[in-house]
């Protein structure tokens, strides 16, 4: 029973494997996250942590690009690369945490809120659609206003504020899922509310979460580097919002260093356009009539 | 709202039904918006009054503040009243419009929030028009074209500069375009409204000036979703039987795109307009602190790095009222664009 269940299993995600690489779009932010997946993994080897300190930096204030520094100097003399390499740690860290954050509560009340229906399945979508109609940005800095300065509070603002999307989307799949035949069958078979979300309605559910989970994470990258830039992140931490926060206070704007202002900007953008390219793509595998990839 | 004799809808639906339906309707969004904006100042409560732990110690945050100060400070903003009175105080004042009074600037959150207003209702109103109707056009294009070049460019492009924060893409506008790079003169003002000593039709041409870059940071980072709803939702339109049997009728590719399936495709991208008129007020933050815009967007960003809790409050519950509103519109105004829904 078990093998039977797991070769099905394997079958589809090969078929679901062969069907996203046809997506060109979705292969090259594939390839791209790869890439920056390795950069952020590698980055203590690659330039080490001292490049961070503040106190013993190996250069001088706001130097130009050269061949000692290739994208120049903070104002503190550290090199820009390896806090740009270093950077991509917290931005992709964050994105993530806050995204699977958001995601497990979304799932978790869709998944709630269409399996029971009743007063519990109005209450929940109230507050769904309250969330919904708040701006989740406005909340966010909010929220990490009023909490401490950590990477943490960044996380859990962004989580909070997120979820509402999913939680409409897995509820309508959760509907959907539970008035197929089958389900009425593991009733029949004395199958429990948990064991009908748990083994039924979560696994087809899966696929959605997982295009949701990718199209937030940009989403999330965006609004912490959001939140850095506002100077609500930890001062600590590097992370691309920050160098751009630094940047701006070390006056790169009206001195016209676009070196120093350009990389961290161009990093956010590529890791938000690879996620957002593998979502729509594994959007489109799933639902062909959206036509992302028409 | 005519019953059209003889469609499915129409005929299931019992004689008389039509004219109730839209107030019933309408009396059920308003409740429902209602709700929505005493949820939003419950909340704004107890964001603002509960979770900080102690509202005075956030405020006082980085300052040393006596014993003393600290009591004169409760006193004053009405902290040392039982939680529940403090509740009922500033539900009845919000009410009434009163919605405190700034730590930082010494005057009511009200007028600073009236103040500002003005000039965030002009740079967002002409960004979220533009937007639209640059979205509106390229998302009819690509669809229209799908698969081909220009759908790829259009699409790759719109989702490139969606993944752009917008602070930044203004930050690099301002270097290149106001302060200068290489060849480049400073063409345009690096931040402000006005330049101060114009009047009449030099006014508005100098605040126009003012406006292109913010504008242009807004356009460009926000046109992609109004581009992808128009061109998913022409996509699904382009399927239908009406559109086989305009072309069969002889018409022209042109009219046949123009007059018969844009009309169509048009509703769900209409009501993420007003949707995003709501989002716009609160995503100007970034744009308008960047361009020194003198609007709520950047008077919420002096609030914050105080924290002048008052304002911060005022200004999340003028945001999310706004959103409120907004989806209001929408919700009221689809039935009359869409007689199928609502009824």
């Amino acid at each position: 029973m078990t093998s039977l269940t797991w070769t099905r299993r394997r079958a589809s995600a090969a078929r679901f494997w062969r069907q996203y690489r046809r997506q060109r779009a979705g292969a090259y932010g594939l390839v791209a996250l790869a890439l920056i997946a390795l950069v952020a993994l590698t980055a203590p080897l690659l330039v080490g942590g001292d490049v961070r300190s503040v106190t013993d930096a190996p250069g001088t204030a706001l130097e130009a690009p050269s061949g000692r520094f290739p994208l120049g100097t903070d104002q503190f003399g550290r090199s820009l690369l390896g806090l740009l390499l270093w950077g991509a740690r917290v931005s992709l860290a964050v994105g993530l945490l806050a995204a699977a954050l958001s995601v497990a509560i979304g799932t978790l009340i869709g998944i709630l809120a269409g399996h029971y229906g009743g007063w519990f399945a109005t209450l929940a979508m109230r507050v769904t659609d309250w969330f919904l109609v708040m701006p989740s940005l406005v909340l966010a800095i909010v929220l990490a206003t009023v909490m401490s300065r950590s990477v943490w509070t960044v996380v859990l603002a962004i989580g909070i504020t997120s979820w509402p999307t999913t939680a409409r989307l897995v509820r309508a799949q959760t509907i959907a899922v539970e008035s197929r035949p089958y389900i009425e069958r593991a009733r029949a078979l004395g199958g429990g509310h948990g064991h009908v979300m748990s083994r039924h309605v979560l696994p087809n559910v899966m696929p959605l979460v997982l295009s949701q989970t990718t199209l937030c994470i940009s989403t999330a990258i965006l609004t912490e580097a959001t939140l850095a830039f506002l100077g609500l992140g930890d001062p600590t931490v590097v992370s691309w919002g920050g160098m751009l926060q630094d940047a701006r206070e070390a006056g790169a704007v009206s001195s016209g260093h676009w070196w120093y202002l350009a990389p961290p900007g161009i990093a956010i953008a590529v890791v938000a356009l690879a996620f957002t390219l593998c979502g729509r793509a594994i959007e489109s595998v799933l639902n062909p009539k959206l036509g992302a990839g028409r | 709202m005519t019953t059209t004799v003889g469609s499915p809808a129409g005929a299931a639906r019992r004689p008389g039904t039509t004219a109730t339906a839209y107030p019933r309707y309408l009396a059920g969004r308003l409740g429902g918006a209602a709700v929505s904006l005493l949820a939003v100042l419950v909340t704004s409560f107890f964001l603002f009054r509960v979770l900080p732990g102690d509202p005075v110690k956030a405020m006082t945050r980085g300052v040393p503040t006596s014993a003393g100060q600290m009591a004169t400070l409760r006193r004053q903003f009405g902290l040392d009243l039982p939680l529940w009175q403090q509740f009922t105080d500033y539900c009845a004042k919000a009410l009434t419009g009163d919605l405190g009074t700034s730590y930082q600037f010494r005057a009511p959150v009200g007028e600073l929030i009236a103040d500002k207003l003005p000039a965030t209702l002009l740079l967002t109103g002409v960004a979220v028009v533009l937007y639209s109707a640059v979205g509106l056009w390229l998302g009819t294009r690509s669809a229209w074209r799908h698969g081909g070049l220009g759908d790829k460019l259009n699409t790759g492009v719109a989702l490139t500069l969606w993944s752009v924060p917008s602070f930044w893409l203004g930050l690099l506008l301002i270097i290149v375009f106001s302060v200068g790079v290489g060849p480049v003169p400073g063409l345009f003002p690096t931040g402000g409204m006005e330049s101060g000593d114009e009047t009449g039709p030099a006014y508005v041409l100098d605040v126009a000036h003012h406006m292109v870059l913010p504008v242009l940071t807004l356009v460009a980072v926000g046109y992609a979703q109004t581009l992808l709803v128009m061109r998913a939702s022409l996509l699904d339109e382009m399927g239908g039987d009406y559109l086989t049997t305009a072309r069969a009728k002889g018409l022209r590719d042109d009219l046949v795109r123009r007059r018969h399936a844009v009309p169509n495709a048009l509703l769900p991208t209409v009501t993420m307009i007003f949707i995003n008129l709501g989002h716009v007020a609160a995503g100007s933050i970034l744009v308008e602190t960047v361009f020194s815009w003198p609007g709520l967007g950047g008077l919420f960003y002096q609030a914050l790095s105080v924290p002048d809790l008052p304002l911060v409050q005022g200004l999340f519950v003028v945001f999310a009222g706004a959103m409120i509103v907004m989806n209001l519109l929408a919700d009221l105004l689809y039935p009359l664009l869409d007689p199928r829904v609502g009824r």
